[in-house]
């Protein structure tokens, strides 16, 4: 298999690192950063579990190649946080208890945050919209739009 | 304040891990070194296995364990021990567990797999249930006869039909005689899928001294422990269960499924860590699924609405393998008079075996199928008679006083309140509001479910107080997103007069944590919350304990609230718990008592069995918890599509232990109930082949398409129940089907009778309809 030398920055750190032709996305986050809070989920681009930004776009990483992630800038879960002082949608998830089992929860925020980053004041079915593509099968989604909608209710 | 916390909205105990990506999953455990499984699956569905080779497999370099029935053809099973770890002698459905390999990556394994040769013997194929009643209807179990099954199962040896539970209740003959009108028809439900977010997962690993490791996305640890001991014969404390945060399970990670293929291979591979997580397609077949059920129903009523009688017959597909299946139509069984008293009832659930993938526990255990076929049939007799749909229920529902279907007189049942409820929050009386190009409809459904379990399923708890006044609380509740950890926290908080935020609350390990049965049948605030009470009161009493000896009085003496253990008569002398938790010390420096631990443990008390020929006994599960939910829908004459517009919840939940958790689980409930409607059913093909294996072809609810829903909570205390709190985490999910089929005559006069209630269906109906 050959491998493709790419340079791209990850939470803000820049990182060189060797990958497959083959390899995602989502096995160079999870296995080889060991960033293991973006979560797979169906492998087909339809559950939203491993949604990361690239370049501030919210994408499936199991549908994107590592190689392509060259000159590129990612965003994880992880990156969100800094040090111990959560990011203001994190806040907002906590505060409206918008989780149960938390699996889609990472992919949901960074969802959100692709979302607010160029629409700060959407409405509720803009928020309803922009993560149609996450699903949960806990929640029932309602205090996801809740905390969502708040976070920018917060910033009005 | 300390303590005082019970309804209150605690913010979740898992909160923080799982918004930072913290929260740790089994498929994001890295252990060294690690072995990759991958599974090789049955291509048919029904044959018998001549020959497998798999010696071209063992030669791949990189490969270092290949298993199959030949090793490892122990039983396994939960109520009816019917499964085989890997297929022996025969596969009983397409994707059964062939093979196993372990190899030093997931490549490997995957190449390993498509290098083992196993020849087959196809055998006659079959699917429907009705069809493998039948007496000449060829046999998937040859063996049933011999099979090992817990007392209130009941097979029928040499045939397909793995369980026969019966209700014979008052005389079913003498009250449709009683009857002014009799309605008869047929309702089915197809199979379904939990679709957890998370997959299965499993890594296992089993140590030089034998010992045998298991990190497990499961809702069972002490269960899956016993069923790998007993099948393996292998001493429970030489297998360990951990489970971490488990990403959704909704049943499907009860008992054991994922864990029986990848012991084996770790007990080949000592040293090693076998990893093995399902991917998406293996997830939808290869784990339980949903039965798939066909009712047929008989019903007799007064001209006024009364139901007299009710003759129910309930197939179950139960597919390959019922280990668990089997008592799902006993909870149906037992649960078919639905949340209505009926005087006379003649019910007779069947499990029948059929070459699909195995059937097991599903959020719910039965009654959203069970509820789809009664709540229709009610509303269709209330439409018939001209009766108000909300007026028949309230006619028939069960009250303080009333026999349930196995002779049981209920008490402390708050029904008619959550129907009143929600026919007023939905409006029921007022005007309906109009979307252009849609015709409105509303409807309404209720529900009842006890927690389906075996009569002594207990709970444990231990906690543990710090020398900084802190505490642990120990306890084998898997956390799958229900809130256990917060709940169980809350209430071993209200109990020691402690502040929430002091108790950490432990993930489970079978090693540390003590025994919970399953964390399955809404049961965990519950039981668990139960043995968390006691544990907290062993600890108090311990403390007073202390505390009198260092006063000089009697235990009785004293209080414990806000951290400190007081003199009731005089607050002001006082320890803090701090300061008692490992003991009093004494003036000279000595110490009484020791380390504080608290132990508790539960089983409901009162519960047995059911006559087998009648069903009829004292009391058949521990408590029931009733409901009701009102719908407002749109429909498109154009498309037959349907919105889900509003949705009204009443819930009698006893008492709320956290509002924002109880609503969460309620709205989640809901929405689940909305796929369960529109979208959810899994297609096979004539051969048995399941053919939409994806969320591309079997849709989830999305963001967009959830409705407005509003949620209340009657709450009626249950006698052992928490502070009075009942089960309530699968209810939430029944009725939403039936209440918008309701809807769905109410708002064009056309019934959808199987679900689910697709555009196709609705417009056909439609269609047939205008062409009458």
């Amino acid at each position: 298999m050959m491998k493709h030398r790419i340079r791209f920055t990850i939470n803000g750190e820049v990182r060189e690192m060797e990958v497959k032709s083959n390899q995602r996305l989502l096995d160079l986050i999870r296995n080889d950063l060991d960033l293991t809070g973006t979560k797979e989920g169906c492998a087909g681009g339809e559950c939203g579990a491993c949604t990361v930004l690239v370049d501030g776009k919210a994408i499936n990483s199991c549908l994107m190649l590592a190689v392509e992630a060259d000159g590129k800038e990612i965003l994880t879960i992880e990156g969100l946080a800094e040090g111990m002082v959560l990011d203001p949608i994190q806040e907002s998830f906590v505060e409206h208890g918008a989780l149960q089992c938390g699996f889609c929860i990472p992919g949901m925020i960074m969802s959100a945050k692709a979302l607010l980053k160029k629409n700060p004041h959407p409405s509720e079915m803009e928020i309803r919209e922009a993560i149609s593509g996450n699903l949960c099968r806990c929640t029932g989604y309602e205090k996801i739009i809740e905390a969502i909608l708040n976070v920018t209710q917060k910033q009005a | 304040m300390a303590g005082n916390v019970i309804g209150k909205s605690v913010v979740r105990k898992d909160a923080l891990e799982k918004v930072t990506g913290a929260a740790k999953y089994v498929g994001d455990l890295k252990f060294s070194p690690m072995l990759h499984a991958k599974i090789l699956r049955s291509p048919y569905a029904h044959a018998r296995i001549v020959s497998i080779d798999t010696s071209e497999a063992k030669k791949l370099p990189g490969v270092k364990a290949v298993v199959t029935g030949e090793d490892f053809h122990q039983y396994v099973g939960l109520y009816l021990v019917d499964r085989t770890l890997y297929a022996y002698e025969k596969v009983r459905y397409i994707g059964e567990a062939v093979a196993g390999v372990a190899a030093t990556s997931p490549e490997i394994a995957e190449e390993a797999v498509k290098l083992i040769k196993v020849e087959y013997e196809p055998l006659p194929v079959v699917l429907d249930p009705e069809e493998a009643m039948k007496p000449d209807a060829p046999l998937i179990h040859e063996k049933l006869h011999e099979y090992k099954c817990v007392p209130f199962i009941f097979p029928v040896p040499h045939t397909n039909i793995s369980n026969h539970f019966k209700i014979r209740k008052g005389n079913v003959e003498e009250g449709f005689k009683q009857s002014d009108y009799i309605f008869e028809d047929e309702y089915y439900v197809p199979h379904m899928q939990h679709c957890p977010i998370e997959p299965h997962g499993t890594i296992a690993h089993m140590d030089q001294k034998g010992k045998i490791t298991v990190y497990n996305s499961c809702q069972s640890p002490n269960a899956t422990r016993k069923l790998l001991s007993a099948a393996l014969n292998y001493p429970v404390n030489k297998i360990r269960v951990i489970a971490p945060y488990v990403g959704g399970g909704f049943g499907g990670k009860a008992g054991a499924t994922i864990e029986t293929l990848v012991v084996p291979l770790a007990m080949k591979t000592p040293g090693y860590y076998v990893k093995l997580i399902y991917n998406r397609e293996e997830e939808f077949r290869d784990t339980f699924v949903r039965q798939g059920m066909k009712a047929y129903v008989k019903t007799g009523v007064t001209r006024e609405g009364k139901i007299m009688a009710q003759e129910l017959k309930m197939i179950w597909d139960g597919g390959a393998y019922t280990e668990y299946g089997a008592n799902i139509t006993r909870a149906a069984g037992y649960t078919s008079g639905g949340p209505y008293e009926i005087a006379h009832m003649k019910t007779d659930s069947y499990c029948v075996y059929t070459n699909k993938p195995v059937g097991g526990p599903f959020r719910g255990f039965g009654m959203g199928e069970l509820h789809w076929a009664l709540e229709q049939q009610l509303d269709q007799i209330a439409c018939k008679l001209g009766i108000d749909p909300v007026q028949i229920r309230m006619i028939n529902a069960c009250r303080d006083g009333s026999i349930n279907a196995c002779g049981e007189k209920l008490k402390d049942i708050g029904l008619t309140k959550c129907i009143e409820k929600a026919a007023e929050m939905i409006g029921w009386d007022k005007p309906k509001e109009q979307t252009p190009g849609k015709v409105r409809g509303r409807g309404i459904a209720c529900m009842v479910k006890g927690p389906a379990m075996p009569p002594n399923a207990g709970s444990s708890a231990v906690l543990k107080i710090n020398e900084d006044g802190s505490a642990n609380l120990l306890i084998t509740a898997t956390e799958i997103g229900q809130g256990s950890m917060t709940a169980l926290a809350q209430i071993a908080a209200e109990e020691l007069g402690m502040s929430v935020d002091k108790i950490e609350v432990a993930l489970p390990d079978t090693e540390y944590t003590p025994y919970e049965w399953q964390t399955v049948a809404s049961r965990i605030t519950y039981s668990a919350g139960n043995a968390v009470i006691r544990a907290a009161r062993d600890a108090k009493r311990q403390l007073k304990e202390l505390a009198a000896v260092g006063f000089g009085v009697t235990p009785e003496e004293m209080d414990v609230a806000n951290d400190k253990v007081f003199l009731t008569a005089n607050p002001e002398k006082y320890y803090t718990i701090a300061e008692l938790s490992l003991g009093l010390v004494l003036p000279n420096g000595g110490g009484v008592g020791g380390p504080i631990i608290g132990r508790g443990s539960w089983v409901p008390e009162g519960l047995g069995g059911l006559d087998p020929e009648t069903g009829q006994g004292t009391k058949a599960v521990a408590h029931w918890t009733f409901g009701c939910q009102a719908v407002e829908i749109d429909v498109d004459v154009e498309t037959g599509k349907i919105d889900l517009v509003n949705v009204a919840a009443v819930y009698d939940i006893g008492r709320v232990i956290n509002p924002c958790m109880a609503e969460g689980q309620t709205q989640g409930g809901i929405v689940q109930g909305q796929g369960v409607a529109f979208h959810e059913q899994m297609v096979f093909d004539e051969n048995g082949k399941l053919k939409n294996p994806s969320f591309v072809d079997y849709k989830l609810i999305n963001a967009v398409e959830m409705p407005r829903m509003s949620i209340h909570f009657v709450e009626t205390p249950l006698e052992d129940g928490p502070y009075g709190a009942r089960g309530f985490g699968e209810h939430v999910m029944v009725p939403t089907a039936p209440a918008i089929a309701n809807a769905l005559y109410d708002a064009l006069g056309i019934r959808v009778k199987s679900l689910p209630m697709t555009a196709e269906k609705v417009l056909k109906a439609i269609k047939d309809k205008n062409s009458r």
